[in-house]
């Protein structure tokens, strides 16, 4: 729902780390989106592509990995997943464990036409 | 062909705010809850109900988040507790820009408990940070009871869950049983309370929860 905000957010971190003589060069961004960190990727793209003609990164295209939803668990130190983000264990059924991934959403890198 | 290497996370800056008004909130020894839940799950009238109770034992403030309108701040103001009303104007959930911005309208010193009521929304406001000690997730009865399974973000990153309309559940298709257990799939260590702001079940254990965590 907060797409938008979020690939304003992600402009603004390719300005901080880009050397502004080549914002025109911005090829391609590229993104880690949990499976669970709540940003649908589709809307994502989307919204970037929008707000990108205000941008000096016109040209500029977001590629979005996927990451999974990762488990491990502390009774029988196994890592699972679970497609509803739930914290079970898919093997002994237990309830302590901790999420390795797939809550977080990072930019990785930004490749440059130059 | 060049890549530059960020690995950075996209909310990195929230973060970066939320730590900084977490740091004030402990220097003030400000205890914080920011309350998260759908429109209309009673986030407000639990904290006219929790206004009631803690008044004349704690300097408490209130921050309200709305899309739109002054409403729930008019109705917090009633009690005479400081309060600062933030219209998002469409945005759907607060963040630690905003907070911080109100806090600028707060003055903190002596104030041992403060609450931040979230944009009425059970997906976004999740993400974000405040740099609150705990984020409260209200559901109410009538929401029904698989709501934790289909908003599962939400209650794995909130600490406390308060069931509200505890009194409608003869009228309602909710079964409590089921409603912990699906809330506990999601976020086993959930700490979970039972309220109804109509008859006031609830509200006193709820209370005496915050006064445990208020510092001297």
């Amino acid at each position: 729902m907060h797409e938008l905000s979020v690939a304003q957010n992600i402009i603004d971190i390719v300005k901080d780390n880009v050397p502004e003589n080549n914002y025109a060069n911005v090829k391609k961004v590229l993104l880690e989106v949990g499976e669970f960190s709540g940003i649908v990727a589709d809307s994502l793209l989307f919204c970037f592509d929008a707000i990108k003609l205000e941008t000096p990164f016109k040209n500029a295209e977001m590629e979005i990995r996927n990451i999974p939803f990762k488990l491990f668990c502390n009774s029988c130190k196994s890592e699972t997943t679970n497609k509803f983000g739930i914290r079970i264990c898919d093997k002994c059924k237990g309830f302590d464990t901790n999420i390795i991934s797939g809550t977080d959403m990072k930019i990785i890198d930004v490749e440059l036409d130059s | 062909m060049s890549i530059i290497t960020i690995e950075r996370k996209v909310l990195e800056k929230n973060d970066e705010l939320a730590t900084q008004i977490r740091n004030k909130f402990k220097d003030n020894n400000t205890f914080v809850i920011n309350i998260v839940s759908s429109p209309g799950s009673g986030k407000t009238s639990i904290l006219e109900r929790t206004i009631e109770v803690l008044k004349s034992k704690i300097k408490l403030a209130v921050i309200e988040g709305d899309v739109q309108t002054d409403f729930d701040a008019k109705r917090v103001e009633k009690y005479n507790v400081p309060v600062v009303q933030i219209v998002t104007n469409g945005g759907c959930h607060l963040d630690a820009k905003l907070v911080k911005d109100a806090l600028e309208n707060i003055d903190l010193k002596g104030i041992k408990f403060l609450v931040i009521e979230n944009v009425g929304n059970l997906v976004c406001p999740a993400g974000y940070d405040l740099g609150e000690d705990y984020k409260v997730v209200v559901l109410s009865t009538t929401e029904g009871d698989d709501k934790p399974l289909k908003y599962p973000k939400m209650f794995i990153n909130s600490s406390i869950l308060i069931i509200n309309k505890i009194d409608l559940l003869p009228y309602v298709n909710c079964n409590v049983k089921e409603l912990r257990e699906n809330a506990l799939k999601i976020n086993p260590n959930l700490k979970i309370f039972e309220t109804s702001c109509t008859t006031g079940e609830g509200i006193k254990e709820w209370c005496s929860w915050i006064l445990e965590n208020i510092k001297d």
